[in-house]
């Protein structure tokens, strides 16, 4: 099996597809021609931009500008989960948790996985390095987003039963178990559908990538697995930090429910 | 004895009272007028300017969850986190009878802690509150509108428990519309003024 190299002539082919759904667009008139074009393009300059920045990193081979990358994907973690929030806290306290929690779980999940199970020289490597921190984050971030916004919302939803814990002198942890628990269990539902249904339903994208790119089968359904239970891990570990910190951020030193701190957003049209 | 010293409840002016052992204040107002506001802030569940003291001791000196165990609040519209109402009480070391004592004071039975939530009128349920609030022994209780969701009958059984626990030693601060009732129990009574009644501008003509 041999890598076949995409020219531009086969992207504009596959474009031909983007044609057809414009068309269908207009047929039914759901205007969405605007969003359909200006959604294609904006895909073709992030990939784009991705693409050839993360080859120069390949090339140059240096912790920095590996680090630069990951920074970058820090911020734009930290920005996807506070703007995807129905109710955010105050001031920098979302973009904080929604990069960090995240990114940290990422990055451990990461570093282990380089130095430990791959074991790539030397270890911070951007060609592994990157790739996968990439897939911790993503997943880590859905994981994050729902944790948070189950929370917040639950949190406003039963005010009047928290604080009623809280009137008979329960602490903050006991009067947001509840709570809590159902955040955590609800960040923690898609990577375990991913596993249920990976390879039955789905193909993982990696795994088709490396299929596509000449790879064995059985070996890139090797690297799925790995990838599958770092995944479980960044993703338990980014969705716990998320949900303890939320409930202390909720929450003050005199045991107090502090809904105030909490702003309403505006969800951007998906 | 409860001592408010300079609270600040905006647009409030700043209240200072204190209510000794067995007395009971409540606090009349129109809608709006800080009632809640005020039994919130005592029971320490709101961010408040001001001190607060409970047999001398100041609510900061221990933590917000110890205090509340103290300086009970029971909120106009009662809390629930649990398919029954047994599961919000205590579980731990309750008297089983004293507990069954104290729900037919109040014209209930313990076949109700075990009903659906979603089962019980809004009457029992503030009177399930009120018995929950008992457990623990605090030492204060800040009702909040205790009687609003009930009929004449209830009212006047826990009317009578209000007056049972001033006996006991306890201090109420009581949050009411029902004048009738303030006169009754109370030792003293405060007039929150009507709000923003001191900031209405003239708007320079009929409306």
């Amino acid at each position: 099996m041999t890598y076949v190299s995409l020219t531009p002539f086969d992207l504009a082919l596959a474009a031909l597809l983007l044609i057809l759904t414009s068309g269908l667009s207009l047929a039914f008139r759901l205007g969405l021609e605007r969003s359909i074009a200006t959604s294609a393009l904006r895909m073709c300059v992030q990939l784009g931009v991705v693409g050839f920045l993360l080859k120069l990193v390949f090339e140059s081979g240096s912790p920095l500008a590996t680090a630069g990358f990951a920074l970058m994907m820090l911020g734009a973690t930290a920005y996807e989960v506070a703007s995807r929030q129905e109710r955010r806290f105050q001031g920098l306290a979302s973009y904080l948790i929604g990069g960090a929690a995240p990114f940290l779980a990422g990055l451990i999940a990461t570093v282990f996985a380089v130095t430990a199970i791959i074991g790539s020289e030397p270890w911070w490597s951007p060609r592994f390095l990157l790739p996968i921190l990439g897939m911790m984050i993503g997943n880590a971030l859905a994981g994050v987003t729902l944790v948070l916004d189950t929370i917040t919302s639950a949190a406003t939803r039963e005010k009047s039963a928290i604080e009623g814990r809280l009137a008979l002198g329960a602490t903050r942890w006991d009067a947001l178990q509840d709570v809590l628990r159902r955040g955590l269990r609800t960040g923690l539902t898609p990577i375990l559908s991913a596993m249920a249904v990976a390879g039955v339903v789905s193909l993982p994208g990696m795994m088709t990538g490396q299929i596509l790119a000449g790879a064995d089968p059985v070996e890139a359904m090797k690297y799925q697995i790995m990838i599958m239970f770092l995944i479980a891990g960044a993703t338990g570990v980014a969705v716990v930090l998320a949900g303890l910190i939320s409930v202390v951020l909720l929450t003050d030193e005199r045991h107090r429910l502090r809904l105030d701190r909490l702003v309403p957003v505006n969800k951007p049209d998906a | 004895m409860l001592r408010v010293d300079t609270l600040r409840l905006a647009p409030l002016p700043s209240l200072t009272f204190q209510v000794a052992d067995g007395e009971c204040l409540t606090v009349e107002g129109a809608s709006g007028s800080g009632k809640t506001r005020l039994l919130r802030a005592i029971a320490d569940l709101d961010p408040v300017e001001g001190l607060i003291f409970l047999d001398g001791a100041e609510r900061h000196e221990i933590t917000g969850p110890q205090w509340r165990a103290r300086v009970r609040y029971v909120a106009a519209e009662s809390g629930w986190w649990s398919d029954t109402p047994r599961g919000t009480f205590p579980r731990d070391a309750v008297d089983a009878e004293r507990l069954e004592r104290q729900l037919a004071n109040v014209g209930l039975t313990p076949e109700h802690l075990d009903r659906d939530i979603g089962h019980l009128s809004t009457g029992e349920r503030a009177r399930l509150a009120f018995v929950r609030a008992l457990q623990g022994e605090p030492k204060v209780l800040l009702l909040d509108e205790p009687t609003a969701a009930l009929d004449p009958a209830s009212a006047a059984l826990v009317e009578e428990q209000i007056r049972f626990q001033l006996y006991a030693g306890r201090i109420v601060v009581l949050a009411t519309h029902d004048v009738g009732l303030s006169q009754r129990v109370s030792h003293t009574r405060l007039m929150l003024p009507k709000p923003r009644a001191a900031t209405l501008q003239p708007t320079g003509g009929p409306a």
